[in-house]
């Protein structure tokens, strides 16, 4: 029965062309608006590393104190003393402290110019942690982290910009005028948002470059490409910077089970007391260990304008849905006549329902393709409202294609109950005297 | 094959309660043609419908072909009006929208008949009532006999063992009247059940019983004085007009 009743759905959508195509605006406008923000708020919303999001954990210190943390709150960065002094520890499965890093990138071609490169100093343990996939050989290890290797990785567009993508593993390339050997490179990797450094993109930047290891990073004294946060004069020079309070690392940890993020907080906790034993800290140990998807809402990652707007596509979509009701209250109660012969002839109030529910469809699904539509037009008119970098975020692809039709069905079914309600209600003796 | 002991009928609002039946009585023997006739508002449609199981009745029992209905639940009486019930009405309630194939076919559909013998029936059921070649048709483009035919042929597909016409003829002009009855005539002789209720005497002499209903009960017609003063009343409009 269901072709059936498809069958005559289709023929329901030429009758009353106005009060069809009045439905199907009502669902396509309000579907498109929906899908359109919430096209937005699924990029900037996604878990970027489902598989271990649960496992990788952000670690934060309070190295202020009361008088200069955000209510309490620790700071989102580490120092460089309790960044190396958690490394050292060595008291998780694996554990990176991270920082951004502008380095420039010299081409052996004299032909190419030198460009600028996106990269991230951090431990080797960072690439088996965040399930960095590789093309060509892989990551460095814990002995090149302690003898400050001159070492990288490099992201696919590098090797195609530098080695027209051939296997460069073991060959050297030059960045900011020093040498560095190829241990292997990524495959397409660029999680969004990009979880392990919120604090310094916002969540959104381009993909990273290059990986190169933090402590060849700090031999060679390079200062942080992100954000350095200190409370007070650090005092001149490298040294003075890096072991003063001033703040710019990231750090993570993986702990596969409870009792490990059990373990590590004990660990944590331990680590700053021992730190206000010693006189560094006037505070009782503050510490936190977030979980991704805990650190990117902590972070706010997701913006607030595009909560907000999807929530008024939501109440937008709602509305359009209460129109729907009316509308198809008026269809099928029209059809009062047709529900009573259909009665006297054999259908039950179930085939009733089955019919006028699937004739629901049809016009849910002719304003599901509206929808798509106009969500495709909205989701190229996304920058219009939101930053570039969220905005080229919010694509229309398959699942978005095949949400929006479902959406638009199942939503015009559930508004389609009550007029069905009401049309299965239709006494036929009635209809068929008043004929 | 129909019988209904002290059946009735209550309509009631806050105020009022209004009897459509009362204690009606009729026993339609299988193969029977059964007329009944009354006045207006005398509650023949009201029984028309109870007999099709389109409405549920206050008190009283109803067999139909055995089976004791008022417990029957919605899907079972919705089963019983599609195999065992053929309706033929006044306004042919055909549904527009549909050719004349796709009605006929509707009774069809609802029993789960497949394709091949749906098709057939359909098209022995149209040809039976001279209108095979109208199948795409819309009920638009038909008169207005050729539309009850197409009601006639709705009601044949499914072979029905009771048809239950109401004033089949009451909105077609003398002519097409006389061929929609002569097909009904055609389809008892087959063997069919039929009852049909009606204003007109002449129709209802066609049929092989007459039942009289006056203010929602069956009446003895040699008796009861109303059916004397309906003749009149209707003999009395016939020669007036």
């Amino acid at each position: 029965m269901f072709a059936y009743y498809f069958q005559l759905g289709l023929r329901s959508l030429r009758r009353n062309p106005i009060l069809t195509a009045l439905m199907v605006m009502a669902i396509g406008f309000g579907v498109a608006a929906s899908m359109t923000t919430y096209s937005v708020f699924r990029a900037t919303s996604n878990n970027p590393i489902p598989q271990k999001s649960s496992q990788l954990f952000a670690v934060q210190i309070d190295n202020w104190g009361p008088e200069d943390n955000d209510k309490g709150e620790p700071a989102s960065s580490l120092n460089y003393t309790d960044s190396i002094a958690l490394m050292k520890a060595h008291k998780a499965k694996r554990q990176t402290a991270l920082y951004p890093v502008g380095l420039a990138a010299v081409p052996a071609d004299a032909n190419l110019l030198p460009f600028r490169t996106n990269g991230y100093a951090v431990y080797g343990d960072a690439f088996p942690m965040f399930d960095m996939p590789f093309l060509y050989g892989g990551g460095w290890s814990s002995a090149e982290d302690d003898g400050h290797a001159a070492v990288v990785v490099i992201a696919r567009s590098i090797n195609d910009k530098l080695f027209n993508g051939a296997n460069s593993v073991g060959r050297e390339i030059n960045l900011d005028g020093h040498n560095y050997r190829v241990t292997g490179v990524l495959d397409s990797w660029d999680p969004k948002p990009l979880f392990f450094d919120p604090v310094n993109t916002s969540g959104f930047d381009d993909p990273v470059d290059l990986f190169i290891p933090f402590t060849r990073a700090i031999e060679l004294k390079m200062s942080t490409n992100g954000n350095n946060n200190c409370n007070k004069n650090p005092g001149d020079g490298w040294d003075a910077w890096l072991h003063s309070e001033c703040i710019w690392a990231q750090f993570w940890v993986e702990a596969p089970s409870k009792a490990d993020v059990d373990t590590y907080r004990q660990f944590l906790q331990g680590y700053a007391a021992e730190q206000q034993r010693a006189g560094r800290f006037h505070w009782a140990p503050n510490v936190r260990t977030r979980d991704v998807m805990d650190w990117l809402d902590h972070q706010n990652v997701v913006p607030a304008e595009s909560k907000i707007s999807l929530l008024v596509a939501m109440g937008f979509l709602l509305i359009c849905l209460v129109n729907t009701v009316g509308l198809l209250l008026a269809k099928f109660m029209r059809r009062a006549p047709e529900i009573g012969v259909r009665r006297a002839l054999g259908a039950s109030r179930r085939e009733i329902y089955g019919q006028f529910l699937i004739e629901a469809g049809t016009v849910g699904l002719a304003g599901g393709l509206l929808g798509l539509l106009l969500t495709g037009l909205g989701v190229f008119g996304v920058s219009l409202v939101f930053d570039p970098k969220i905005a080229r975020l919010a694509t229309l692809d398959a699942s978005l294609v095949a949400l929006t039709m479902l959406v638009a069905v199942l939503a015009t079914v559930l508004a389609a109950f009550y007029p069905t309600w009401r049309a299965a209600q239709v006494q036929p003796a009635w209809q068929l005297k008043s004929n | 094959m129909l019988k209904m002991t002290h059946l009735s009928k209550v309509y009631r609002t806050e105020v009022v309660e209004t009897y459509a039946l009362r204690d009606f009585n009729i026993d339609v023997k299988e193969g029977e043609f059964v007329a009944v006739t009354g006045p207006s508002g005398s509650g023949k449609t009201t029984f028309l419908t109870i007999a099709g199981l389109l409405e549920t009745f206050t008190g009283g029992e109803y067999h139909l072909d055995g089976v004791e209905v008022s417990h029957l639940n919605d899907n079972a009486r919705s089963k019983i009006r599609n195999e065992k019930i053929g309706f033929i009405f006044q306004a042919f309630n055909l549904i527009p929208d549909l050719n004349v194939f796709d009605n006929v076919e509707v009774p069809l559909r609802y029993r789960g008949m497949k394709s091949a013998e749906r098709k057939k029936r359909i098209m022995e059921s149209l040809e039976r009532v001279g209108l095979a070649s109208r199948a795409k048709h819309y009920p638009a483009e038909l008169s207005g006999g050729q539309q009850q035919r197409v009601a006639i042929a709705r009601a044949l597909a499914g072979s029905p063992r009771l048809l239950l016409a109401d004033e089949p003829t009451g909105n077609l002009d003398t002519q097409m009247a006389r061929s929609v009855l002569e097909l009904l005539e055609e389809i008892h002789r087959e063997g069919a059940t039929i009852v049909m209720v009606t204003h007109d005497p002449e129709l209802a002499a066609r049929a092989q019983r007459n039942v009289h209903v006056i203010d929602g009960q069956v009446v003895d017609l040699a008796e009861d004085p109303r059916f004397h003063a309906h003749v009149a009343q209707v003999a009395e409009a016939t020669h007036g007009r």
